[in-house]
């Protein structure tokens, strides 16, 4: 597997997430993404981007660019030190929720990518990666 | 940060909310209220949502889109959602939103005609349509 491009972005503020959002956009046009694919993996950015900040406290997400052979792809790794998440299972089934939102951020956000990975200590953080390959 | 505000135009008994910039979450709060105290002021009986220039919907937006809709009720007003992209559209039900009680149409003429036809039902005394 290849990097064709890999930096970090911070997120701190509600604006931070519109900017994971045109990131992540930006990422899945230069990968030649169909409209549907971007709007997917856009999507999931803009949920777990809503997460580190709502739930870690803030924190950062690492953009990539990958290419695997034919296969072009762009991930993502959003990592906070926030309080992290006591039950996993449970955060991960729908409509489970601590905050005020819908409750589909994890679940829905793993439906939308091809890959998705999860690491949480409490009182360390939590890191969530997702890809999505074209 | 700037207090930048959604526009929101009267059309008849209608209140007309084209959403055309990328929504950070205050904006989409802010929405809710402005819209809120909008259909009492101008007695509104029902709210267009015209989404066309939304790139994505996620929760967040979603759930706003879902307040609007209820508290709208709650005031006598109806909510049709327009112009839903269809790269939105797969994407949502893939997130697992599916917006429940939230009217849609394809575009402005056609939410227009979906708001005409129940409130003329109501005029005539069926109470509000099935959902």
């Amino acid at each position: 597997m290849v990097t064709l491009r890999d930096e970090t972005f911070p997120i701190r503020s509600s604006d931070d997430i519109v900017k994971v959002r045109q990131i992540t956009r930006e990422w899945a046009l230069m990968q030649a993404f169909s409209l549907v694919d971007q709007t997917k993996i856009v999507t999931a950015a803009s949920e777990l981007a809503r997460n580190t900040l709502e739930h870690g406290r803030g924190g950062e997400v690492r953009v990539q660019a990958l290419q695997a052979g034919a296969r072009r792809g762009v991930r993502l790794t959003f990592v906070d030190q926030g309080p992290g998440i006591p039950d996993l299972d449970k955060a991960l089934r729908d409509g489970f929720t601590t905050g005020n939102g819908m409750g589909l951020g994890l679940s829905g956000s793993r439906r939308l990518v091809n890959d998705f990975d999860i690491h949480s200590e409490v009182d360390k953080g939590t890191t969530v990666m997702i890809a999505r390959w074209k | 940060m700037t207090m930048e505000r959604i526009p929101i135009l009267k059309m008849g008994s209608f209140l007309l909310v084209t959403v055309q910039v990328d929504m950070h979450d205050r904006l989409a709060m802010t929405l809710q209220d402005d819209l809120t105290g909008r259909i009492v002021k101008d007695r509104a009986h029902g709210v267009l949502i015209d989404i066309s220039s939304l790139e994505i919907v996620d929760s967040f937006i979603g759930r706003m889109i879902g307040n609007i809709a209820s508290m709208a009720r709650v005031l006598d007003a109806e909510t049709v959602v327009v112009g839903m992209r269809p790269a939105v559209a797969i994407t949502l039900v893939e997130l697992g939103l599916s917006l429940p009680g939230v009217r849609t149409a394809l575009n402005v003429d056609k939410g227009v005609e979906m708001l005409k036809g129940s409130i003329e039902d109501r005029a005539r005394g069926n109470g509000h349509v099935a959902r």
